[in-house]
């Protein structure tokens, strides 16, 4: 499903992915975690095409595709999707029609047949309705005034309509309590099928707790520094990132 | 942020209205003089008060320096280079609207305005005025039914003299500034609306203005008067053909709300704005008042401004009248090498007198745009509020945006409130929408539609259409 | 425009001929640049004569008044004032140094340089002018702009009175300079009303740091008129704090023209307290000129009367990466009028420009009036620029709620009115002057009373 081979990738000057390898099968969920600066967020940017980081050695394939040749849209038509660590306000664009304009795009992207306004709105608010999204929320403007644990939850509902062969989770944890997490971790783990594939990025270990992945990497200095099972991150979680730092080097 | 500046010059850029119509036209001797006045006045049989009173604002125009003081440039104006009259040649201009040219009817139906009254704006009545005169006024006869005058300024002349005398002039005087004096003294049609008391206007009334002759100046002037406790809502809209000279279009529009009156005046200004590097355009240079005369009256101004390669545009409204409200709604978008300096007066004489003003300006390319307003406290305005919000969205490094306001506040007990703030398109924002699949000259279009929204709302149905579209964005979203 | 006006443009003729007479007593008569200087000064004046309201910049101060008063240069005046009080801000012990004027003459008496650090420049006009003379020939020529600004051009025609202060590269200053001003003591000969056109020169080197603090009083009710002219500059990584009370006598004119130019990560922090003058205005022209540069520009105004208050501004941003703050608040009572003009300027290519700007006033009575002019004029995208004024009586709900709990409703104002100032006070970063504000902001507060009384 998706291969990154010997990652290389900067930010202004700093070079920031130093060689990152990373394997995700089909229906396979991944953790990364890893310390504030170890890279955690610039691969989920990187992944998504966002400018300004900069791939300078190495590849990424998607379902057999050069990644890093693709623009944004383009890598979201083709299935990766990116739940936003802060998800951005956009004022005066009503949620609704952000999220049809997105479905729309994907689908034509896709070669499928665009949904017209009724037929739309079905679908988004059966989909709503299983995440316990309010109708109130579909009507204002995208993030704006939400709270944090809606904002997660919009992201969720958008995964949940464009339907990714990959969603990239960066720190959904972050700013919320744990009602607000258990909501986000249900919405996400009833997304979860044998051909989509998850990578959670996250620093710490609670959410692991709800969404429990099939294999936990670590990311140190930029690189993947120690790949195992769902133990490894209780045994992160218990001696701290502190550990690893010899391997880091 | 190339394709976002892309996506803004194919918006604004590509002018879809810029073709030429074919037809006979009587025009007035070139230039400028008491003769081209006599001229005008003559064709349109006018009484002699009315020639008079043009020719005082002639002669006062001759003593006016041309104004200074906004933010545009442009080489002078050489008056005398213009036609001042031109009109598509008729036996006795058009009875009934079956006799309208079928030259003009497909210019206008090409337009997307249609003068069958069966056909799509049915709901809307059009006043269409194809360069100086008006050539077609539809639904009249419904209207007429509930006592709505609706017709064309040379006509309410002729049938209701005593209203065009009583009002014209008394918002915008033939003094008030250079191109409204000179309108005053040349202006050639228009449109006349007369709401009688406790009347709800049944349907939109609009005028579509289409400048189509070469080296002609447009002057229209626009009365609108509300009697007390009627109601309008008035709609205008505007193009012309694409030339490499620049033509003036020195408009005045007023109108009077009576006691417990509402006119909504609306405007999707897309003027020819010249081409990328600034050749030929419209110079819109407008005076548009309103006074709230009686108590509990309101005059609401939108407007989605585009085109032109200059707009010089300050509609405005004077608050005489106790817990009267004025409001102005506006989204400028300026490109290339256009300059726009637009803005209002909120002038609050009478008690509890209220006033909003929301501002968008979009300013891309080579483009200056300007937010000019005024809002005013007289000493009377107790209770008096006022607020301002002035948002201005900057696309590219080479273009400018500005905002002056004036505040004026002489009473104690009136609070006056004014906010604004310049950015750009964020970058958040972009790679947001395109992590979602969305291009990025969608997402653009979708940010700007979401800055603009406030505004676009106010819009009536019939154009919020076209007007979103000027925008680069559908709406249609908006049944969630 | 100019030519239209001619010599006969208010108050010209009349200038002219003081100027005759002053000329040889002003400082540096026998310096031959100097005498060029002003005269090249005097004719750009008499070509343009006061500023009018024609002039936009001026759209909302009438100089009518100050025209029609038949001013004498202070230096011509007979005789100075004998031995009289002058009102200071800080104590002897917290300042660095102070440097006191009455009527434009330097008071050796009351003045010192205790606590300056060596190599630090420090002096009156005159004093300066014979001990530094190629300073202060380079800072007169480094700016000239007399260009169009006739009260500037006035004011290098008949300089005299003012200081220079210069710090040196790396050198800090840790207690603030004073400068006592106290005007309106004596009166010219025939009893003519005096004019002073003192001009201040501020050069921070880079790395300095330095707090300067103006106090320009004036008791009693004489007329004379204040017409100064302040030149700043803050160099790279240098700090200036500027604070100017402006206390003047009752039917006295004040113009401060402030000239100031911010170097790379250079912080410049300047504070104006108005509560004095029958007219006044600050007319300020910042630039940011060094990325990283930082602009703190506040003020409190407080009139009454017929009082007539004006701040007029124009920041640049020259640059990418700077970033200015600027907060105002009035309080305007009886049938005073306040004036707010603040331009600020994105220049092309000045991105990440930061700029907030704030003017709110407070209408206390019914003849009170404020004229703001907030403007933004941006020519580069990427910023970050907003701008707010407000005009407006105190919040009837906050005076009942205070009232509500039982608290009278004089006092109940008088609280609001210190709450309504207090965050633009704590922009002053200096402790003791905070305090002496916040004394006078009370103080003025009884006065009114009294006045209401």
């Amino acid at each position: 499903m998706l291969e990154i081979r010997n990652l290389h990738a900067r930010v202004q000057d700093a070079e920031i992915l130093k060689g990152l390898d990373l394997s995700i099968g089909p229906g396979e969920v991944h953790a990364v975690m890893g310390p504030n600066g170890s890279g955690k967020s610039t691969l989920s940017y990187v992944l998504a095409g966002r400018d300004g980081y900069e791939v300078t050695e190495g590849t990424v394939r998607f379902r057999g595709r050069d990644l890093l040749e693709l623009d944004p849209e383009e890598r979201a038509g083709e299935g990766v999707f990116l739940a936003f660590q802060y998800p951005v306000e956009i004022p005066g664009v009503a949620n609704t029609t952000f999220l049809r304009e997105s479905l729309n795009a994907v689908r034509r992207y896709r070669g499928e047949p665009e949904l017209d306004a009724i037929k739309f709105l079905k679908v988004l608010r059966e989909r709503a309705r299983k995440l316990g999204v309010a109708d109130d929320m579909l009507k204002r403007a995208i993030n704006v005034g939400f709270s944090g644990g809606e904002k997660k939850r919009n992201e969720v509902l958008q995964m949940a309509l464009l339907e990714p062969a990959l969603a990239v989770l960066d720190e959904t944890d972050s700013g919320l309590d744990v009602d607000a997490l258990r909501t986000v971790a249900d919405g996400v783990n009833a997304l979860r099928s044998p051909d989509r594939s998850m990578l959670v990025i996250t620093h710490y270990q609670r959410l692991l707790h709800y969404i429990v992945p099939d294999v936990v990497h670590v990311l140190m200095g930029g690189r993947i520094i120690r790949s195992g099972g769902a133990e490894l991150a209780l045994e992160v979680e218990e001696k701290g990132y502190g550990t690893y730092v010899g391997e880091a080097a | 942020m190339n394709t976002a500046i892309e996506t803004v010059r194919s918006v604004t850029g590509t002018y879809k209205y810029g073709f030429v119509t074919d037809i006979e036209s009587e025009t007035a001797p070139k230039g400028l003089n008491e003769g081209t006045i006599r001229f005008i006045s003559a064709k349109k049989n006018e009484p002699g008060w009315l020639l008079d009173w043009r020719l005082r604002a002639y002669r006062h125009w001759l003593s006016m320096p041309e104004p200074k003081w906004a933010k545009v440039s442009f080489p002078p104006i050489d008056y005398q280079d213009s036609y001042y009259y031109s009109a598509p040649k008729t036996k006795d201009g058009p009875k009934s609207l079956d006799e309208v040219d079928p030259e003009l009817r497909r210019t206008y139906e090409k337009l997307g305005i249609p003068l069958h009254e069966q056909e799509k704006l049915s709901g809307v009545a059009v006043d269409a005025v194809f360069d100086s005169v008006s050539v077609a006024t539809t639904f009249r006869k419904q209207l007429a039914e509930h006592g709505v005058v609706f017709c064309s300024i040379s006509e309410a002349v002729e049938t209701h003299p005593e209203l065009v005398r009583k009002y014209m002039g008394s918002v915008v005087p033939y003094t008030d500034n250079k191109h409204a004096t000179l309108n005053s003294a040349v202006f050639t049609d228009g449109t006349f609306v007369y709401i009688p008391p406790g009347v709800r206007c049944p349907m939109e009334l609009s005028t579509y203005f289409r400048i189509n002759a070469k080296n002609t100046g447009q002057f229209e002037r626009t009365l609108i008067i509300a009697d007390a406790g009627s109601y309008v809502s008035y709609l205008e809209g505007c193009t012309a053909p694409m030339r490499d000279e620049n033509q003036l279009h020195a408009a005045v529009v007023e109108l009077i709300a009576l006691d417990e009156a509402e006119i909504k005046y609306s405007t999707v200004q897309n003027w020819y704005p010249g081409d990328a590097e600034g050749r030929g355009g419209i110079y819109n240079f407008v005076t548009k008042r309103g006074a709230c005369r009686g108590h509990h009256s309101k005059i609401s101004w939108t407007q989605v401004e585009t085109g032109s390669a200059i707009t010089w545009k300050y509609p405005s409204c004077i608050l005489q009248g106790d817990y009267s409200v004025g409001e102005f709604f506006s989204i400028a978008i300026t490109n290339n090498r256009q300059q726009a300096d637009t803005g209002t007066k909120m002038i609050h004489l009478g008690r509890n007198t209220r006033s909003r003003i929301v501002s968008k300006g979009i300013s891309a390319g080579h483009a200056d745009q300007t937010y000019r307003g005024l809002v005013r406290m007289g000493p009377r305005a107790a209770g008096a509020r006022n607020h301002t919000q002035c948002d201005s969205l900057l696309i590219g490094g080479t273009c400018g945006a500005h905002t002056v306001p004036y505040i004026e506040s002489r009473n104690r007990t009136a609070t006056v409130e004014h906010e604004a703030t310049t950015s750009k398109i964020s970058d958040d924002q972009l790679f947001y929408c395109r992590q979602r699949g969305i291009p990025e000259e969608t997402a653009v279009a979708l940010v700007v539609n979401g800055f603009c929204r406030e505004v676009l709302q106010q819009l009536p149905m019939e154009f919020a259409v076209e007007a979103q579209k000027l925008v680069g964005i559908s709406l249609e979203g908006s049944v969630g | 425009m100019n030519s239209m006006i001619g010599a006969t443009a208010t108050g010209v003729p009349s200038w002219l001929r003081s100027h005759e007479d002053a000329q040889a007593r002003l400082p540096g008569a026998d310096r031959p640049w100097l005498c060029e200087r002003r005269a090249e000064a005097l004719a750009a004046f008499a070509a343009s004569g006061l500023p009018t309201r024609r002039n936009e910049a001026w759209k909302y101060t009438d100089l009518k008044a100050l025209g029609s008063v038949p001013l004498m240069p202070a230096v011509t005046m007979p005789e100075p004032a004998t031995a009289c009080p002058v009102p200071t801000v800080l104590a002897d012990d917290d300042v660095a140094a102070r440097l006191v004027f009455v009527d434009g003459r330097v008071r050796p008496d009351l003045s010192h340089s205790r606590d300056l650090p060596a190599g630090v420049v420090f002096a009156d006009l005159t004093a300066g002018l014979s001990r530094h003379e190629a300073l202060l020939e380079h800072c007169l020529g480094h700016r000239n702009g007399i260009t169009g600004r006739s009260l500037l051009a006035l004011n290098t025609a008949f300089m005299d009175g003012g200081f220079m202060l210069r710090v040196p590269r790396g050198v800090r200053i840790a207690k603030p300079i004073e400068i006592d001003r106290l005007s309106g003591q004596a009166r010219g000969s025939d009893g003519a009303p005096l004019a002073h056109h003192p001009r201040i020169i501020v050069w921070i080197e880079d790395g300095a740091e330095a707090t300067v603090l103006e106090n320009w009083a004036g008791g009693g009710d004489a007329v004379y008129f204040n017409n100064a002219v302040a030149d700043v500059w803050v160099g790279n990584a240098a700090r200036l704090r500027h604070y100017r009370l402006q206390d003047e006598g009752a039917a006295a004119f004040h113009v401060t023209t402030l000239r100031a130019e911010v170097g790379r990560d250079g912080d410049y922090e300047t504070f104006s307290f108005s509560t004095g003058a029958r007219l006044s205005r600050l007319d300020a022209d910042i630039g940011l000129a060094g990325t990283g540069a930082h602009v703190g520009f506040g003020g409190v105004f407080m009139m009454r009367g017929r009082q007539h208050c004006d701040t007029t501004s124009v920041i640049d941003h020259h640059v990418p990466h700077t970033a200015c703050r600027e907060v105002f608040k009035g309080v305007i009572d009886g049938n005073a009028r306040g004036v707010f003009q603040g331009r600020l300027v994105v220049h092309p290519g000045a991105d990440k420009t930061d700029g907030q700007q704030s003017c709110r006033t407070l209408l206390l009575s019914d003849g009170a009036e404020i004229d703001a002019k907030p403007e933004l004029e941006i020519y580069a995208d990427d910023v970050k620029c907003s701008h707010g004024a407000t005009a407006g009586q105190l919040d009837d709900n906050a005076l009942f709620f205070l009232r509500a709990r039982g608290i009278d409703e004089r006092t109940a104002r008088r609280l609001l009115i210190e709450a309504f100032l207090a965050d633009a006070l704590d922009q002053i970063s200096l402790p003791a002057l905070r305090t002496r504000l916040t004394e006078r902001v009370e103080e003025w507060m009884r006065d009114r009373r009294e006045e209401h009384e």
